[in-house]
């Protein structure tokens, strides 16, 4: 008898199907947290999963669209890929939105999509989707797989192109038959991608460039972007930065990459930038711009941006150098050996304390402000009581939207890392689920999504996610009855015609939470935000607080679409 | 300005359609693309050719194409010294009157007869783009019942002349 357990135990730990072997893989790949939703074509992945004792979680969404940006989220603040499973068809498609967010914002995300049986992939089979032909413009790279024995080198390959070089979504698009073949060998995982090689060390003429035109430049000016964040170089952009006394705006992406409550630092710049910020791209000699894209959002009109100043651009994707704004000194490589090689070249730079000066005079005078509401909460306020309560050091999450610009503003990021929102996508019901897997990549931070009463509705049904797994997310709705921003932009470019932007029909919010079993706060007055916002963050659960704020409060200042940096609108003077 | 680029490709599912699918989203005007294999196994060569406005959008072409996993080598060769070759194949309208006429015509731009039949004619020529417009616009009184083109294949020559070529190349690019 005992004998006859002793076999079994041996025999069960041996790989079974495709799907034991794929299980494997993950484990191989260090993976520690899955976010997922099964179905048909992926049972057999379900199963394996619930067969192993493999040393990772499984969260299950109620949407693919919570799992993948629940995924982002994690990625954002682990800088380890996120890893999605969906099943075929309705499955994959649900997760579109997340590829091509990540795809915009440079995440690594590793997503395993079931396929229907080989064969019957193309004879449009029940949940059969052709999810190779859907993502291959919003991922990095996909696959499918056709053979067994290439799952251990496809997935090594996809989780090595997704995190490395500029980061990226992977999907592998793994048909049911493959998941089901039984197999008991091991087979060789190592790859070899001769056309995917990144450039990590910059070219020594480039950088010696950049530090000739360092030390003549009498107003250098740095431009941080996410490839600071995503090449872990804060310190390093930081060193820069004080050793040759250069002024540093951030990109939105890029907030926390340097601290904002640096004597240097000038603050976001773009189409909600400050106007220190905006006015000191137009008026610098020399912009070096470390790891952003030049977005429109960022350079406003392209023909007016940075008039003055010669342009270098350092980057690990050569194809960002050059695609919108002429570089003079393009720089390709990894933003953290970029600065160090830059402090190494010890150059001699001219004394630039007219310029800071200048600045720092643009900061005091024409500071971020807004106009206290004498009734309702001011959304600009409440923001400043989230940073004063958390001490600046949550980790915030948002949609896109009025809620994200005024977080943006008036959060003061001093860390990396810290700062998890859709960017270039600009993705309604980003927030919320993103906050959870920000949660679950760092389980002992504090996690705050603030999100705006229209995103929090796209994604709502996550709340299941938080009381099942009972993660602390305290969820911020800035509810102004409105998707803000469009109602913004209809009463400055469409004379006020509100088309289908009023949402009057909310919800009860705190209902709505309770109905989850969590936690449902309401505020409607500034009196009563400080004390409610102490005891959710000292509360040891998941939140949900309805913020009811001034409604027709905007969003300045402003660089209208098609105008210069120079020419911003709202300006405190 | 027209160019003439080539890519070498690890031959991966889906390469094909990964770069065209790149071209087309960001707007790249591709007058034709021909692909096929090299001497070297699991590797494919393409050649495009594109009108293109100015050399940033040049630049982004090529870096954008070098940023493809599977793609191992882009070259602009359209101011090197190359041989460009495209083949037709033209279904012209004939009869027996016609035929000594047709075969006139074709001669001289060293193009040939594949396939006759009572009211038709095959011909088939290679060589540039140019010499095959040339050709097509001159059968095409006789009445062109089909025809097709493969697009453009290129390789620099063996031999690059120092400094002129570009000059020359700069005026006739193919």
């Amino acid at each position: 008898m005992k004998m006859e357990a002793k076999l079994e135990t041996q025999s069960s730990k041996k790989l079974k199907t495709g799907a034991d072997l794929l299980i494997q893989t993950l484990v191989d790949a260090e993976v520690d947290t899955i976010f997922g939703y099964p179905g048909g074509a992926v049972l057999p992945i379900y199963d394996a999963l619930y067969r192993s004792e493999a040393p990772f979680q499984h969260i299950l969404s109620r949407h693919e669209q919570g799992s993948i940006h629940a995924a982002e989220g994690y990625a954002r603040v682990t800088g380890k890929p996120g890893v999605v499973i969906a099943t075929s068809g309705p499955g994959a498609t649900n997760l579109v939105t997340g590829i091509t967010d990540a795809m915009m914002d440079s995440l690594p995300l590793v997503i395993l999509t079931g396929q229907v049986g080989k064969s019957v992939i193309g004879t449009d089979a029940f949940q059969e989707a052709d999810i190779i032909g859907i993502t291959t413009p919003i991922t990095k790279y996909n696959y499918q797989l056709s053979n067994i024995a290439d799952m251990p080198r496809v997935i090594k390959e996809a989780f090595h192109i997704a995190s490395t070089g500029r980061p990226g979504p992977v999907v592998i698009d793994i048909p049911k038959n493959i998941s089901e073949v039984l197999t008991s060998d091991e087979y060789d995982s190592d790859f070899y991608l001769p056309g995917y090689q990144p450039t990590i060390k910059p070219n020594a003429l480039q950088i010696s460039k950049l530090a000739e035109a360092l030390s003549h430049a009498s107003r250098p000016l740095i431009l941080a972007g996410a490839g600071v964040l995503f090449a872990n170089a804060s310190e390093e952009l930081k060193a820069l930065a004080e050793d040759y006394q250069i002024p540093v705006t951030t990109t939105l992406l890029g907030l926390g990459g340097f601290p904002g409550s640096n004597a240097l630092s000038l603050g976001m710049a773009g189409m909600h930038g400050t106007y220190t910020a905006n006015m000191a791209i137009q008026e610098c000699d020399l912009l070096i711009n470390i790891g952003a894209r030049f977005d429109d959002r960022l350079t406003g009109n392209i023909k007016k941006f940075a008039p003055r100043a010669k342009v270098a651009h350092i980057d690990i994707d050569p194809a960002e150098i050059g695609k919108n704004i002429k570089t003079d000194i393009p720089v390709v490589g990894d933003a953290k050996e970029a600065i160090n090689e830059l402090i190494n070249c010890t150059i001699t730079v001219q004394s630039h304390s007219e310029w800071i000066e200048k600045l720092q005079k643009d900061k005091v005078n024409f500071p971020l402000w807004y106009e206290r509401s004498d009734k309702l909460i001011s959304p600009q306020w409440l923001i400043e009581q989230i940073d004063t309560i958390t001490n600046g050091d949550a980790i915030v999450t948002t949609d896109v939207g009025q809620h994200q610009m005024w977080a943006a503003q008036f959060y003061n990021f001093n860390k990396p890392n810290k700062w998890v929102t859709s960017g270039g996508l600009g993705t309604m019901g980003f927030g919320f689920p993103a906050a959870i897997g920000a949660q679950l990549g760092r389980p002992n931070e504090l996690v705050v999504a603030i999100v705006g009463d229209g995103g929090f509705q796209m994604t709502l049904q996550e709340l299941s996610v938080i009381k099942q797994r009972n993660l602390p997310v305290k969820v911020i709705i800035v509810n102004n009855e409105a998707l803000g921003m469009v109602r913004q932009w209809q009463e400055s470019f469409y004379e006020e015609r509100y088309s289908e932007s009023l949402l009057s029909e909310n919800p009860d919010f705190v209902k709505l939470a309770e109905s989850y079993g969590i936690r449902g706060e309401l505020v409607s007055s500034e009196t009563d935000v400080p004390e409610l916002l102490k005891d959710i963050f000292s509360y040891d659960g998941p939140v949900v607080v309805d913020c009811r704020v001034e409604r027709l409060t905007a969003v300045n200042p402003m660089v209208v679409s098609g105008t210069g940096l120079d020419e911003m609108i709202g300006v405190k003077k | 300005m027209r160019r003439i680029i080539t890519a070498t490709v690890q031959n991966r599912s889906g390469v094909l359609n990964r770069i065209t699918g790149m071209l087309s989203k960001r707007q790249f005007n591709i007058e034709s693309i021909s692909v096929g294999a090299s001497d070297v196994e699991g590797i494919s060569k393409m050649t495009f050719v594109v009108e293109i406005s100015d050399s940033q959008k040049l630049e982004q072409l090529t870096k954008q194409l070098n940023k493809q996993i599977d793609v191992l080598k882009v070259s602009d060769i359209t101011d090197n010294a190359i041989v460009a070759r495209e083949l037709a194949l033209i279904k012209v309208s004939s009869n027996s009157q016609l035929r000594a006429e047709i075969q006139g015509v074709i001669t001289p731009f060293r193009a040939s007869v594949i396939d006759i039949s009572k009211d038709s004619l095959i011909i088939q020529v290679t060589g540039k783009p140019e010499k095959v417009d040339a050709l097509i616009t001159l059968l095409r009184p006789y009445g062109i019942k089909d025809l097709t083109r493969t697009g453009v294949t290129a390789f620099t020559r063996g031999h690059q002349p120092e400094q002129q070529v570009t000059n020359i190349n700069s005026f006739s690019i193919i």
